[in-house]
């Protein structure tokens, strides 16, 4: 998703307000940004938890600040700033975090964020943006840019399967109805879902995309809460893991609704249960969150 | 003279008025901070005594409109509190209001609650990163105004300050001044049996940036030390006393934490010496 973030950003240059810090990352990707922004392009260098601060003070004075690194970077090397210096001020910070779940692959598990959006969505007034396409990019920079409040964007790989045509961009998306269990996958993973789930007849799955968090500030929509009563089954797929997760709280938001639930199945990252590394390909497969595994677990 | 335990009130002024900081309105001042941390009963009164000189300087004879000012030794909110009621920031019922229930004047300056006070701070190692993002958006709006950050001395500790530091020397951030508040005690020991950085002033001149050496407590010397720079940030070290003007825990340990007892209190607002002569 890096040259869709990109192009969304060097379209958005012109604003005069906006400023981009990098913490020393976007070789290769971001220098048509660097040659748009010019001295409002600024590497801040290895050092995250300054990044963040400094950003929060440029959003107090007025302007745009976007900010750019690894995900565990910023998520966790950089989260007391995130707490204290952007959330507790209720500031517009845009913090870009690549390489969601397994994305950074064999680079190894300090470059993955597994547990990103569970952390973060405990702080106030954060928007959680995962997107779920490439083609996503551009409605969630737009959204980003002209929020309020502080945003954590967290970009992966967007592949958008061969003959699946998700609606246009919104927080919740259904990808392929049907009037089996209900399936709700985040970000990117609902590509892989509608790899496995898309050859299956209308006693197939519902499925559904979800993109912004936390829950609690995008709750699902009526038409997936009807498609679920009906059900009765709900299967949650996340490269992030469990404790945190989507899963969790869409079971307790459903318990809290009254919306009675036969069948809950989690599919969630695990960490490295071999205790080797690989592609993301890899790791999603080692945790069953390929798209074969998790036609297997559906036909099981 | 000040009754013990109800401090005078002070006018308003403007917030633009840029006035000379008279010796009484510091008395004023310094009783009032330890009136207002006795009735309380809370500690951290050493560190906030060796702070409140500067704080008020600062807020008094440089802060205008433009400028900014960021207490990155969030341990210091009395002071801060105090310096801004004395501007007419904040009135005599909210600073009586200091660390109870309800109050917005905890003991670490709030985030949000005060338009005075921009930034809530209170974790160290946060502060310098916000004053240069605060300078840097003045340079970037081509906005004039002075950026003014205040340190404990222990907080250069916190590697997130040498980032920050490192991040204002690059980008020559001439409109940022730090303050460094160097009482030479910190949480369970001095600087120097800690994690030495003395001294700190040639330890900091190690960066591109300007160093200056200063009495905290002498307002003359503080002035010199203070006046703008030139093409990198300014550091000025701040040799200073924890607990200054109050005998009993001038210099200790003890006053980072404890409350002053009754005695001490009785002590320190009758046997206060002249802060400047």
């Amino acid at each position: 998703m890096r040259r869709e973030l990109c192009e969304a950003l060097v379209a958005r240059a012109p604003r005069p307000d906006l400023v981009f810090l990098t913490g020393d990352l976007g070789f290769g990707a971001l220098e048509p940004l660097r040659d748009a922004l010019g001295d409002r392009f600024i590497n801040a260098g290895i050092a995250e938890q300054n990044m963040i601060s400094v950003a929060a003070a440029l959003a107090s004075e007025g302007l745009e600040a976007w900010t750019y690194t690894i995900a565990p970077f910023c998520y966790a090397r950089a989260f007391e700033q995130i707490r204290n210096d952007v959330c507790l001020h209720r500031l517009p910070v845009r913090m870009l975090a690549n390489g969601g779940g397994y994305g950074y692959g064999v680079m190894g598990a300090t470059h993955h964020a597994l547990e990103d959006y569970g952390i973060l969505s405990t702080l106030p007034g954060l928007r959680i943006f995962v997107p779920a396409f490439d083609g996503d990019v551009a409605a969630v920079v737009a959204a980003a840019g002209d929020s309020a409040g502080p945003v954590y964007l967290r970009l992966g790989r967007g592949e958008l399967p061969a003959g699946c045509a998700p609606p246009p961009y919104a927080p919740w998306r259904r990808l392929r109805a049907g009037t089996g269990p209900v399936v709700v996958a985040v970000g990117p993973m609902a590509g892989v879902a509608w790899s496995a789930l898309m050859e299956d007849g209308s006693n197939g799955a519902d499925l559904w995309a979800v993109s912004e968090l936390p829950l609690q500030a995008n709750p699902p929509p009526e038409a997936f809460v009807a498609a679920l009563r009906a059900s009765g089954r709900l299967c949650v797929v996340e490269e992030h893991v469990a404790q945190g997760g989507l899963g969790q709280s869409l079971a307790a938001w459903c318990l809290e609704h009254a919306v009675p639930i036969t069948g809950f199945r989690h599919m969630a990252a695990l960490g490295y249960p071999s205790g080797t590394y690989g592609s993301q390909g890899f790791h999603r497969r080692e945790c069953g969150l390929d798209a074969e595994s998790i036609r297997a677990a559906f036909a099981a | 003279m000040v009754a013990a335990g109800k401090p005078a009130s002070r006018a308003p002024v403007s917030p633009d008025a840029a006035t000379r900081l008279e010796p009484g309105l510091l008395r004023l001042a310094r009783w009032r901070l330890i009136a207002m941390h006795h009735a309380a009963g809370v500690g951290h009164l050493g560190g906030n005594l060796s702070a409140l000189d500067a704080m008020m300087l600062v807020h008094h004879e440089m802060l205008g409109s433009q400028d900014r000012f960021v207490l990155s030794k969030g341990h210091a909110a009395g002071a801060y509190y105090v310096t801004l009621w004395s501007r007419g920031l904040i009135g005599d019922a909210e600073l009586e209001s200091f660390h109870g229930e309800g109050t917005r004047l905890a003991g670490h300056p709030p985030a949000g609650a005060l338009p005075a006070i921009r930034f809530g701070t209170g974790s160290l190692g946060h502060g310098l990163s916000l004053a240069g993002g605060l300078a840097l958006a003045a340079r970037l709006q081509d906005r004039p105004g002075r950026v003014f950050c205040l340190t404990s001395d222990g907080e250069w500790q916190e590697g997130s300050t040498l980032e920050a530091l490192i991040f204002c020397a690059h980008r020559r951030l001439s409109n940022l001044t730090i303050l460094v508040d160097h009482n030479r005690l910190q949480g369970f020991g001095t600087t120097a049996e800690v994690a030495s950085l003395d001294p700190i002033g040639r330890a900091l001149g190690g960066f591109a940036v300007e160093i200056r050496e200063a009495d905290g407590h002498d307002l003359a010397d503080m002035r010199r030390a203070l006046e703008p720079g030139t093409d990198r940030p300014v550091v000025v070290v701040l040799h200073t006393r924890k607990g200054h003007g109050v005998p009993s825990i001038e210099g200790r340990m003890d006053s980072h934490y404890l409350p002053l007892t009754d005695a001490q209190f009785r002590e320190a607002l009758t046997g206060v010496r002249e802060p400047l002569a």
